[in-house]
């Protein structure tokens, strides 16, 4: 198996999967509604949590212990979208990024359960298991916010809009693209990425919301090849300001 | 996380004098049978009043208590930590749902309390308005704060009002874990590096005072309660409480090598009660009427995400209209 091609995969899911996990934990406390707070907090606990496990399949890969590993890289090391990494504006960008990003993280780990990758094969069954419920939270918040008020119905769409083009970056290509298909490591961002667009296209077209063509729009690519916006390296310095006080301390 | 101790106003005479001698009899003979008072079940407005504002205030606490320690979530150091204050602090959010939930059964809702708060006419527990400067101190209030208010929760999930009570007894399970985490937290920095020891130390010595404060005043300079104490409102007296948490902690954190800042503190073996330093109740009551290190900041942070959530709430407000037209 090409275990470069495996890692790369492994570190932008990973990548992903923590740093939206930090941007959703920054709404514990500070939510719309109680319920909301809880539900986002929730999520980013699972997000980070499931972060954590890519991580420790890297690890076994070996590149180390996770939170050396996940934490102790410069921004440029960084293979997340640049979706997640924006910061949290309103509820409703933030919402709207969660129905983007969880539609594909459940898609992607949806057939990562027939990865030839056996280890990661069993872990995606779980993941999956847990996704199905983001989603599920993602699609009640959408429909709901995007049928009822002039008001929630234009701040729901203003964001779709901006967002639409990141989330197409999240399919940026792999430079082992070839291999990871053809060695049934995962089944590629193109399949991914058209599996997505019929499944988050039919809950839009239920709301009075437009989804942006996504043939006009040009995708934000990059993230995954280390170019990101400038609030990246601002969130790595506050993820780990405290474990740099004494870096070899336990915490 | 709650601590109680200056919630009640004191009882007046008149406040009694309209309610039916009978029914009030009637009911205070079941609480001292020990059953538990229902929403539906008759009583005074006192003891309505009463406890309105006490789970009212409580549930302030969780909400307000969840600003010092959620500013620490994004740069909890390490995975395990990560998610072990997320969810923690996430509890914290959900024990104020619960708790609002059992004081909506009193005829209060949530909107009306969470006003009262943002005008300042609702409390909550002093403790939030100081700050959590580092990460020790989110360590101090994991494990402290949190074992106080389990003291605290643990009298009153004896009480006399079956909601509050139920809502207690799940909220004390959850913070259960919360003192374990907080304590290994603890463990970790009392018994690390000479870096986190001071970091550990610091935080005890700016936390102690207010974690005194916590209990409320002492029970000579508090309002008489013994109506409410009958009616099973209030389970315990402030010293008691306070007495109980320094027989437990103490030793325990004595036992991490750390220095508790009061030289008066030593425990009267014949009498079993604790001995300690006056912690400035001056400044207790200076906090309280909201001049302490961060009253403002944190109803200015309330108040905003109250605000920036308004047209979510008004959206969810908006009935489902497809199903109502009959087709004939």
């Amino acid at each position: 198996m090409n275990k470069t091609a495996l890692k790369e995969l492994l570190f932008k899911i990973a990548d992903d999967q923590l740093i939206l996990g930090h941007r959703n934990s920054e709404w514990t406390g500070l939510g719309p509604i109680l319920e909301e707070d809880i539900a986002f907090s929730s999520m980013a606990q699972d997000k980070i949590g499931h972060s954590y496990a890519m991580y420790q399949i890297l690890e076994e890969l070996g590149e180390g212990d996770p939170d050396q590993v996940a934490f102790f890289r410069k921004a440029e090391e960084f293979h997340n979208s640049q979706l997640v990494e924006l910061p949290i504006g309103e509820y409703s960008f933030s919402l709207i990024r969660h129905f983007l990003y969880d539609h594909s993280d459940f898609l992607r780990f949806d057939m990562l359960r027939n990865s030839s990758y056996e280890l990661l094969a069993q872990v995606s069954s779980k993941i999956r298991s847990e996704l199905k419920y983001h989603t599920m939270h993602a699609r009640t918040w959408v429909k709901k916010l995007g049928t009822a008020t002039d008001d929630s119905i234009s701040r729901l769409q203003n964001d779709l809009d901006a967002l639409m083009p990141y989330a197409l970056g999240l399919f940026e290509k792999s430079p082992y693209e070839e291999e990871i298909i053809s060695e049934n490591i995962f089944g590629g961002e193109e399949e991914l990425r058209s599996r997505w667009l019929e499944l988050i296209a039919p809950i839009i077209s239920k709301t009075e919301l437009v989804l942006p063509d996504p043939e006009g729009v040009e995708p934000v690519m990059g993230g995954r090849i280390g170019k990101h916006t400038e609030y990246l390296q601002p969130l790595i310095d506050e993820m780990t300001e405290v474990m740099r006080i004494d870096p070899d301390a336990e915490w | 996380m709650y601590g109680g101790g200056t919630i009640f106003e004191k009882p007046e005479n008149k406040d009694l004098v309209n309610e039916d001698p009978v029914k009030l009899q009637e009911f205070e003979d079941r609480i001292e049978r020990g059953e538990k008072i229902e929403p539906s079940d008759w009583m005074p407005s006192l003891y309505r009043k009463q406890l309105i504002r006490m789970i009212e205030q409580h549930g302030h606490s969780e909400i307000i208590g969840a600003l010092p320690e959620g500013t620490w979530i994004t740069r909890a150091p390490g995975f395990r930590r990560k998610m072990a204050l997320i969810a923690k602090v996430q509890d914290e959010v959900g024990h104020a749902q619960l708790l609002y939930s059992a004081a909506e059964t009193l005829g209060k809702t949530r909107e009306e309390m969470i006003n009262d708060l943002l005008s300042g006419k609702s409390k909550y527990s002093n403790i939030f308005n100081y700050p959590a400067f580092t990460w020790a101190d989110s360590c101090f209030i994991s494990w402290l704060v949190d074992a106080g208010a389990i003291v605290n929760q643990l009298a009153n999930a004896r009480g006399s009002y079956g909601p509050y009570c139920r809502a207690l007894d799940r909220i004390c399970a959850e913070e259960s874990f919360h003192l374990k985490y907080g304590h290994h937290c603890v463990i970790y920095m009392a018994t690390g590096t000479d870096i986190q020891r001071k970091m550990m130390q610091e935080a005890l010595n700016r936390w102690w005072k207010p974690m005194m404060h916590f209990f409320g005043p002492p029970d000579k300079m508090s309002v008489h309660t013994e109506l409410l104490m009958k009616w099973k409102v209030k389970m315990a007296t402030n010293d008691d409480m306070r007495n109980q948490f320094l027989d437990m902690y103490v030793p325990k954190i004595l036992e991490l090598g750390l220095e508790i800042p009061d030289p008066e503190l030593r425990k009267d073996e014949e009498t079993g009660k604790w001995h300690y330093g006056d912690p400035d109740w001056d400044e207790f009551y200076r906090v309280i009427r909201g001049d302490g290190p961060c009253n403002a900041e944190r109803l200015e942070v309330r108040r905003i995400a109250e605000e920036r959530g308004q047209w979510v709430r008004e959206a969810l407000k908006k009935a489902e209209t497809a199903y109502v037209t009959p087709l004939a």
